[in-house]
């Protein structure tokens, strides 16, 4: 939409980046807060004539069906479908900057010194310096950015498919998950299936150019299978596990799979 | 007259207008308008399709504010989280009442035959105040709005299909218009399920006999007419 570039959060408070920093079991704190908070609803009470104090019965409810729709958008997403793909005439040169933060905040990596860190069910587990993964064999595909806010727009964007990444470092492809962690704080994972989409780029560039650092440089996943939120920028580690990994907007109630 | 015969002439004169299956799955249905209307609003809010946003106060997605102070996101999640919860109620429910229209016959009794003339007629006859209701028995305009607002429903699980998921079910989308076209055209037909409501609501305050009926599916005989 015509607008200046937006940024997702209301209130630039700085604070989810510490939180981001604190530990898994920290976040699992905050996050009852969240049910806890998630309780008062006005609407809720509107609709029903009467106090609703119960509210953490309602917001485990709602998390259940979240869950069970994670289970259902995985028996839909088939993993040879492509995402539709256009003419590079439609890819937007002037992609919409956002993140949970303002410009202002956004990471400023140091390429020669940059290096990404591998961990869990990976055979090679050795970091990777920038000059190595440019070495990698390279993609452009033309696809839709699906926001979950409801706006979209079509992008070029350019880098290595993400299975060929994920052969080359010996990750086992029968694990469930594939985490990222960001310069920024942000975290995120997706399902083994749709990692190893042919769809799915580890990518270095926009529109034909080495990602702005607003768009996370140096490194981001493209994956058109999923809504924007699940599109990592600032990657600096990736690891394959079985556990699950949430995210950070997913934590935040967002749902996990989020298939396109 | 005994108090006995009094009682068997009441029971007599009661008649189903309402078959249960109706009642309930009426009643279901409203509850996940409610939902989807509600949640769908502040969903909308998020990225507004016209120059207007919804009043918060009239969205659905838990604490806005708490959302806003401890996650630093506009209530989006809690929103989202109804509405992919309301759709599984609104899915259900909605192919039950199809069935049982289908399959009981009630959809071709209750809806059918419907014609533009006998829909003038009786529109011109409602705007006099001068249409006769007679609870179980449709008018040719309510059967107008009860199918305009099935096919409206229709639509709105369709185009909400197409735009949860664009990729997967691409072709659908691609029947839409495409992404920006099916949001539109998921936001039209909640307006025109709202507008629906308004005038359903606006009706049963005019009308007040028809809420006991559409609760207990009984109404006295002489203003009812049974669907046998």
């Amino acid at each position: 939409m015509g607008e200046p570039p937006s940024t997702k959060p209301l209130r630039d408070s700085g604070e989810p980046k510490e939180l981001l920093r604190t530990s898994g079991g920290a976040r699992q704190i905050e996050r009852r807060l969240f049910l806890k908070q998630g309780l008062s609803l006005g609407a809720l009470t509107l609709l029903t004539g009467c106090d609703v104090t119960d509210t953490s019965a309602v917001q485990s409810a709602l998390d259940g069906i979240s869950r069970w729709n994670d289970r259902t958008q995985a028996l839909i997403f088939n993993p040879r479908r492509l995402m539709p793909t256009y003419p590079e005439s439609e890819a937007v040169k002037d992609f919409r900057y956002n993140a949970y933060f303002g410009q202002s905040q956004i990471p400023e990596i140091d390429g020669a010194s940059y290096k990404l860190n591998l961990s869990g069910l990976i055979d090679r587990r050795t970091p990777w310096t920038l000059p190595e993964l440019y070495q990698l064999p390279q993609e452009s595909q033309v696809t839709r950015h699906v926001c979950v806010e409801g706006w979209s727009m079509i992008g070029k964007w350019t880098g290595v498919p993400f299975r060929t990444f994920l052969q080359r470092i010996g990750a086992d492809l029968t694990a469930k998950y594939v985490g990222f962690e960001c310069a920024d704080g942000y975290y995120s994972s997706i399902d083994m299936a749709s990692a190893l989409h042919p769809q799915t780029f580890l990518t270095f560039k926009i529109s034909d150019e080495i990602l702005a650092p607003r768009y996370g440089y140096p490194l981001k996943l493209r994956i058109p299978t999923k809504l924007g939120f699940k599109n990592p920028k600032w990657i600096t580690a990736i690891f394959v596990t079985n556990r699950f990994p949430g995210g950070f907007w997913e934590d935040r109630g967002y749902n996990w799979f989020a298939g396109v | 007259m005994t108090d006995i015969a009094a009682g068997r002439l009441h029971r007599v004169s009661k008649v189903i207008v309402h078959p249960l299956t109706v009642r309930i799955t009426h009643w279901l249905n409203a509850l996940a308008m409610v939902i989807m209307i509600m949640s769908g609003w502040r969903i909308y809010n998020s990225e507004p399709i016209f120059p207007f946003r919804f009043p918060v106060e009239l969205t659905l997605g838990g604490s806005y504010d708490g959302s806003v102070d401890l996650h630093n996101e506009d209530g989006l999640a809690g929103a989202l989280q109804w509405h992919f919860a309301g759709m599984w109620l609104l899915a259900i429910n909605g192919i039950a009442y199809v069935a049982y229209g289908i399959l009981s016959g009630h959809f071709r009794r209750a809806f059918f035959p419907v014609g533009p003339t006998a829909v003038l007629r009786d529109a011109i006859a409602a705007l006099r105040f001068r249409l006769p209701h007679r609870l179980g028995v449709y008018n040719a305009v309510q059967k107008t709005l009860y199918l305009g607002v099935l096919a409206a429903g229709v639509i709105m699980v369709l185009s909400g299909l197409a735009i949860w998921k664009p990729g997967q079910f691409q072709e659908l989308t691609w029947l839409f218009g495409g992404f920006d076209v099916a949001r539109v055209i998921h936001f039209l037909g909640m307006a025109a399920i709202v507008a629906f409501l308004v005038v359903h609501i606006a009706l049963v305050i005019i009308v007040p006999k028809t809420l006991p009926a559409m609760i207990t599916g009984r109404a006295s005989a002489h203003e009812a007419h049974s669907e046998d």
